[in-house]
């Protein structure tokens, strides 16, 4: 079998800006600009960013939610870029997604039930044993029966999160495209649907696409993690890789951005200057530079390439080598 | 440190609805310092927004009541005063700042307007007197060009820079204690660590006392010299913010240190409080953690633990320290195996 | 707030569940209707028009029809609640005849609207682009035209009488059904759980039905119980002017018509359909001002 379920390549997507009065040139925010990665099956990779860098834009280009502009998608060999609704439909059961906000991703008018059983009416799931597959649905997730005939405003968040997580699994899906799952629940219940999450992989061998802006929940739960910038991937590895050696000083400063749970731990941070510019008006050359401690005059006017400096190890830096030499 | 300027004795804040009273605050103490930053952490439901708001008495849209207790500003009682007076304080002694600084920008003023208008409000300034204080303010807390910063609308500015402006307002009237509502919580990681580096670096210099309210026990580790731990309405822990997380001593406490990932800590799995946060109109009369706790005993289903020290500086709501035996890690530590 | 007297983990949890009853949409709807006390009383008043719309024609008094000329233009008296008319007829009897003929009228035609603007309002909403600017002009262009000069129009074209009446007021009601149904199908079309199910792969047409219309229904209920308010009320004014149920129906505009030369010497002829139309048109608008707050999401407690 393959190695490779998912293969994204140079994908943009561009949004039309409103357009001005008695103005024919057409503007484009450039959402994403370019991105490539593949993911492995039984992997998760991570994309992680601040808000505003395309990770969640790129999720919902794979998941088809939202048209490609440019570049290819392809999953399990076939190039779902140009397929239409009603090619895509039966592949669709096996890629589902999970969203950020347990509370509006949820139909407030339905059942747990119905919200359940609606992906197996979709993919022609066995009528007779749809109400059974609920149960199974619920308990794997750590609900039980009792659940199925409530509403979800009477679930808190945690909950309606694994509801969401249920969801996803009810036909059996090969990759799971996870768009911040965790980040609107309360810290305590986190680590729950986190657990949930990495055992349902191993139980089922599931890939999952992990999106995210927490770093420290991104290292506890991924195998490779990408990192992007106004819509750029700026640097691509595998965890230890990318939090043991950080390449792109925006990773850098990123990872040492992050306040560290123990007060008797005090270090350097990096504090970058400035504001995230708008990615309707991006910088020239690598966007970074305009925040980037280090840039020196070609980094205003060369895009860098995005490398392979190390094996696996990919950084969109025109001096990632000099910095790690210093 | 000696200098107490906030304190609060035993708050209570009510909710009444038609399904009867929620005490979202129920019985909570502490203290702040001249040049003190106290971190109040909670989650959802835990009643630290409510205590803010409380302090500031700005409950009056919502229908919450403050049922009990005593909020001491150097040494008057914020609670008696009538809303005249409570304007004067604050802003001008008490400033605070919010988690979302659009909904307390207005958005159809532009930014200099709404600085100088609390400058002349609280600090009898002139007009020009008012321009050139919020443009220094703007400089102070990190803008670059702040006289045309001045000329701009709240919508024209990014989630960081309009974070600042509030910083700027809220310390504009160098007020004595600075409320700090999830100052960062909607900001991403690189601009947080500039307003936390900013908001440090202005208390150093003015000496203000900052309650820091925040879930983010990273944020708190790096800002605080004490901690509360708030857990359904009450206070179930405070100590100095190095006991905190070195000896915590509230089982929610440990389980909340032990749940969150940490950078460059690899776990195969992450310890978990079981359970769900607890619904306000459904609290257990125990105590408030029970359900969740992993060393409830029988005790702490039947009678709520009170809030008291085991050492000089640390203080804790918990049945499992309530009688300080001889060797107290000895109960601790059978009861978690 | 209940303190839960419990014992153990099992029990709390049972007890969290057995105090938190699953709460229904509807159930949630009826608890904050009824605390809307003038719109539960609208409620009970329309459920009573209702019922004499089905049993007022079999109650009456008096013939309806049939003149009595000894009892010509009489005062309201023990005799006759509310007089009689120029024929001699009992007024009471044919204004409680008369509200089968009015809430008909109201009924269908803002249903026949309801249904027209609500087809026309899910299919511009949900698929935007061409076919919504036009379906929206089209409604733009009828909504341009003042209702009841709309209405003459219409009737002009197909004729006098009750039936054309109706869809008279059918046709002028689509337009506003047509916006209010494109704006919530908007709304519902943005959520996240659309584009969850979406993901899913669910087809266009289990979209609409299964997620996108009961999202609309809400704002429909209300928006067609303020309807049929103005809906009797027009259907009254076109009678008035001849153009709707001719006489002797007992219909309330046409009452009105008929008692209008005796304005002076009987005002009780046009007194007393005139209050039937008043307090019914102001019930179905309580009662949808009532159905609004208590359905209406953005003022959720």
């Amino acid at each position: 079998m393959n190695q490779t379920l998912l293969e994204v390549q140079n994908v943009k997507k561009y949004f039309p800006m409103p357009s001005r009065l008695f103005s024919r040139k057409k503007e484009f925010v450039k959402a994403v600009d370019g991105v490539s990665f593949t993911v492995n099956r039984g992997e998760t990779l991570s994309i992680v960013g601040e808000s505003g860098c395309g990770k969640s834009t790129t999720g919902r280009m794979i998941m088809k939610l939202l048209d490609i502009t440019e570049g290819k998608v392809i999953f399990e060999g076939q190039d779902i870029t140009d397929m239409t609704d009603d090619q895509i439909r039966p592949l669709r059961k096996e890629f589902q997604m999970v969203f950020q906000d347990p509370y509006a991703s949820l139909n407030p008018r339905l059942t747990i039930k119905e919200i359940l059983e609606e992906p197996l009416i979709v993919h022609n799931f066995n009528k007779d044993n749809r109400s059974q597959r609920v149960t199974e649905l619920l308990e794997t997730v750590g609900l039980s029966r009792y659940h199925a005939d409530r509403y979800p405003h009477e679930f808190s968040g945690g909950q309606r999160q694994r509801i969401g997580i249920a969801r996803a699994l009810a036909v059996n899906p090969k990759l799971i495209i996870a768009d911040e799952p965790v980040s609107a629940l309360d810290v305590s219940i986190q680590s729950q649907v986190l657990n949930l999450m990495k055992d349902l992989q191993e139980e089922y061998g599931l890939t999952y696409v992990f999106i995210a802006h927490d770093l420290s929940v991104v290292e506890h739960i991924s195998d490779r993690v990408g990192v992007m910038y106004l819509g750029r991937l700026v640097e691509l590895a595998s965890r230890d890789a990318l939090f043991g050696k950080p390449l792109h000083p925006y990773t850098k400063a990123l990872l040492s951005a992050v306040p560290i749970p123990d007060p008797t731990v005090k270090r350097e941070r990096i504090i970058l200057k400035g504001d995230i510019p708008s990615p309707a008006n991006p910088p020239s050359g690598c966007t970074f530079h305009t925040r980037c401690p280090f840039a020196q005059e070609t980094c205003k006017l060369k895009v860098p390439e995005f490398r392979e400096i190390e094996s696996n190890h990919y950084v969109a830096c025109h001096f990632a080598e000099e910095l790690e030499e210093n | 440190m000696e200098e107490k300027v906030l304190q609060v004795r035993n708050l209570q804040t009510h909710f009444t609805s038609d399904s009867g009273t929620v005490k979202a605050v129920d019985g909570v103490s502490f203290e702040v310092g001249k040049g003190e930053t106290l971190g109040i952490v909670g989650e959802s439901g835990s009643g630290k927004s409510v205590t803010s708001l409380s302090i500031m008495r700005l409950l009056k849209d919502t229908p919450g009541k403050i049922a009990g207790g005593e909020i001491l500003y150097e040494g008057t009682d914020l609670t008696t005063l009538s809303e005249r007076e409570m304007r004067k304080i604050r802003g001008n002694d008490i400033a605070m700042i919010f988690q979302e600084p659009m909904t307390s920008l207005n958005p159809v003023y532009k930014i200099g307007r709404q600085l100088e208008e609390s400058i002349i409000l609280h600090m009898k300034a002139s007009k020009k007197a008012a321009r050139e204080r919020s443009v220094q303010m703007l400089k102070a807390v990190g803008i670059s060009r702040p006289e045309k910063i001045v000329h701009e609308f709240p919508h024209q500015l990014s989630g960081g820079m309009r974070q600042r402006v509030m910083i700027a307002m809220a310390m504009a009237c160098n007020p004595k204690v600075l409320i700090a509502d999830e100052p960062t919580t909607a900001l991403d990681v690189t601009i947080q660590a500039q307003i936390l580096e900013l908001m440090k670096s202005l208390t150093t210099t003015t000496d203000t006392a900052i309650l820091l309210i925040t879930h983010d026990l990273g944020v708190v580790a790096e800002m605080c010299d004490r901690v509360v731990v708030m857990y359904g309405g009450r206070a179930v822990e405070e100590s100095d913010v190095v006991s905190i997380f070195t000896n915590p001593k509230h089982p929610y406490t440990q389980g909340l240190l032990e749940s969150i990932p940490k950078i460059g800590e690899r776990v195969d799995r992450l310890q978990s409080i079981p359970g769900n946060v607890p619904i306000p109109s459904h609290m257990p009369m125990g105590c408030k953690f029970a359900p969740r706790c992993p060393h409830a005993m029988d005790i702490c289903w039947e009678k709520e633990p009170s809030f008291d020290k085991v050492t000089t500086n640390h203080s804790v709501r918990c049945w499992l320290h309530e009688e300080v035996p001889q060797d107290e890690s000895d109960l601790v530590g059978s009861s978690e195996r | 707030m209940v303190d839960l007297k419990v014992s153990n983990k099992e029990a709390y949890y049972q007890q969290t569940l057995e105090n938190t009853p699953s709460k229904t949409p509807f159930a949630e709807f009826w608890r904050k209707f009824k605390k809307q006390k003038l719109a539960f009383v609208s409620f009970f008043f329309v459920v009573f028009l209702i019922l004499m719309a089905f049993i007022g024609p079999f109650i009456t008094p008096y013939d309806i029809t049939e003149p009595d000329y000894e009892n010509v233009l009489s005062g309201p008296s023990a005799k006759h609640w509310a007089g009689t008319d120029a024929y001699g007829r009992d007024i009471f009897s044919r204004v409680l005849a008369g509200t089968q003929i009015s809430l008909y009228v109201g009924l269908t035609s803002v249903l026949l609207g309801a249904i027209g603007g609500t087809f026309l309002g899910i299919v511009a909403g949900y698929y935007g682009k061409r076919i919504d600017s036009l379906i929206m002009r089209m409604c733009d262009v009828l909504l341009a035209f003042p209702g009841i000069l709309l209405a003459i129009g219409i009737i002009a074209i197909l004729g006098p009488g009750l039936g054309n009446v109706i869809i008279a007021v059918a046709i002028f009601s689509v337009p506003m059904f047509a916006r209010i149904v494109r704006s919530s199908t908007l709304a519902v079309k943005s959520t996240l759980y659309i584009e969850a199910t979406k993901s899913i792969g669910t087809r266009p047409k289990r979209i609409i039905w299964k997620h996108i219309f009961p999202g609309t229904v809400s704002s429909i209920i209300v928006y067609f119980t303020m309807r049929i308010g103005s809906a009797i009320l027009t259907a009254a004014s076109l009678s008035f002017l001849g153009l709707g149920a001719q006489p002797p129906s007992p219909e309330w505009g046409a009452m009105l018509s008929g008692g209008r030369d005796y304005l002076n010497i009987a005002p009780h002829v046009t007194i007393f359909p005139g209050i039937a139309i008043f307090v019914t048109v102001l019930a179905f608008n309580l009662l949808g001002d009532g159905l609004r707050d208590a359905l209406d999401p953005k003022i959720k407690e």
